[in-house]
């Protein structure tokens, strides 16, 4: 059951992504920057993927601190991983549009430099986990440092924010606008982008799953 | 009452055993003298540009230097296991931190007064301008530095790879608090005062102290007892 909804998932999730770069590569390049504007729609919706992906981490976290199940011990670090792997798409991404745009690989750049750091917060908590040996101290231990990384977030981004930006101001809260079947490949494309999360997620909970199953058999095999 | 005498209890505690043994201080101040030595290769102190970014180099040093101090305040009390005596002590968790808390800082603080004037002799900066403002600097940060430090400082003690675990985990937390501060004691050496166009960062670093505060205490049980 189980796998069948995994497969499932995998397959809705393959066949929206295939039809939205079929429809992104149809669109007209934007008329000041060209195609490669056009990477905005992986680069907005993987970035808001990761955000979204931060808070139920957090979630995770304190539901971990407050009940002690496992379950959301799992769910965290699962979720921190994937998140991780899409704030690195959404530099990547971002790089790559810089290298045409202004020309340079990296900026300093207001956005640019608060997504790298939100991304060394969230390579600490995985480097904390690996470093605690005893399972409910390292879920423990990484639920604490999880919520500090979260409140930590908004302080950074607004700090640096304060220190000076070249990014382009965001095209839905920053005054620009997307013609309406912009907006929708979009929407679209955002779906997938969470879809293909979610997918990751449960797949990284699962083999969680079984690795609690096969350190409990082992604690068995032993205790014999 | 009995709190407050409780915390003094626990930081007069720490700060004895550290200057009977002054393991931590001595490390701190030689190793925050090296740094700043090294600083002179890196950028020639005589150059205008140089004074211009002192403030950042300033606390540079003041994070690494301190992060030594912080790595001590846990695990000194490992051998012959005293963290548990101080865990089943009959004080709250927060009081054990906040007293830990105050003599980090006291140590931390300490140290940076005396490579301050260091700092100012070897870069030709002028810390007598606004020194009432950039003692205030040092103080707010001083203070996110230690708290955020030592909670982290508890949360690693037992953990393979302590010290360089202590500041990869802090060092990006405390981002906004070195930021800030370094913008602050560039300008401040440069004979710039606070004004309305950087009051915001002296906002900000408050703010970063007060939450942070909070947030450990709220935590600190946590990880002590688990």
């Amino acid at each position: 059951m189980k796998d069948a909804f995994l497969y499932a998932l995998g397959v809705i999730t393959l066949i929206i992504i295939g039809i939205d770069i079929q429809r992104i590569a149809a669109l007209p390049p934007e008329a000041a920057q060209g195609t490669i504007f056009k990477i905005i729609f992986f680069h907005v919706p993987v970035a808001i993927t990761a955000m979204l992906c931060s808070c139920v981490a957090l979630l995770g976290s304190v539901l971990f601190l407050i009940t002690k199940n496992f379950k959301y011990d799992a769910l965290a670090v699962s979720v921190t991983e994937v998140g991780l792997a899409f704030l690195a798409a959404n530099l990547v991404t971002g790089s790559i549009w810089g290298r045409i745009i202004w020309g340079v690989w990296w900026a300093w750049d207001a956005r640019l430099t608060s997504a790298l750091i939100c991304w060394l917060l969230y390579a600490g908590y995985l480097m904390l986990r690996r470093a605690i040996e005893e399972p409910t101290q390292r879920a423990t231990f990484a639920a604490v440092f999880s919520i500090f990384a979260f409140l930590d977030v908004p302080i950074v981004f607004f700090s640096i924010k304060w220190w000076r930006t070249q990014h382009p101001q965001p095209v839905f809260w920053g005054g620009g606008s997307f013609p309406p079947d912009w907006t929708r490949v979009f929407l679209w494309q955002m779906l997938a982008m969470a879809l293909l999360a979610i997918l990751m997620v449960s797949v990284r909970l699962r083999e969680e799953e079984s690795q609690r199953e096969i350190d409990s058999l082992r604690r068995m095999a032993h205790s014999f | 009452m009995r709190i407050v005498r409780q915390v003094l209890t626990i930081t007069a505690k720490d700060l004895r055993a550290e200057l009977r043994t002054k393991e931590a201080i001595n490390a701190s101040f030689a190793f925050a003298l090296v740094i700043l030595l090294m600083f002179s290769f890196a950028f020639d102190p005589q150059e205008e540009t140089t004074r211009e970014i002192a403030g950042g180099l300033l606390w540079i040093v003041f994070a690494f230097a301190g992060t030594l101090i912080l790595n001590r305040s846990f695990a000194r009390e490992l051998p012959n296991d005293c963290l548990d005596a101080l865990i089943s002590a009959p004080i709250p968790g927060a009081v054990l931190f906040i007293g830990k808390t105050f003599a980090n800082y006291i140590l931390v603080f300490a140290v940076e007064l005396v490579s301050l004037p260091v700092f100012a002799i070897f870069y030709g900066v002028h810390l007598m301008q606004h020194i009432g403002q950039l003692l205030f600097v040092l103080a707010l940060g001083t203070w996110g530095m230690t708290v955020i430090g030592t909670i982290f400082s508890a949360l690693t003690v037992n953990i393979r790879l302590r010290e360089v675990m202590l500041p990869m985990l802090t060092y990006p937390i405390l981002v906004p608090v070195l930021m800030g501060c370094m913008l602050l004691t560039k300008g401040l050496v440069n004979g710039q005062p606070i004004g309305p166009d950087t009051q915001d960062w002296l906002k900000m670093l408050i703010g970063f102290d007060v939450m942070f505060t909070a947030v450990s205490l709220i935590l600190v049980d946590t990880v002590l007892v688990g």
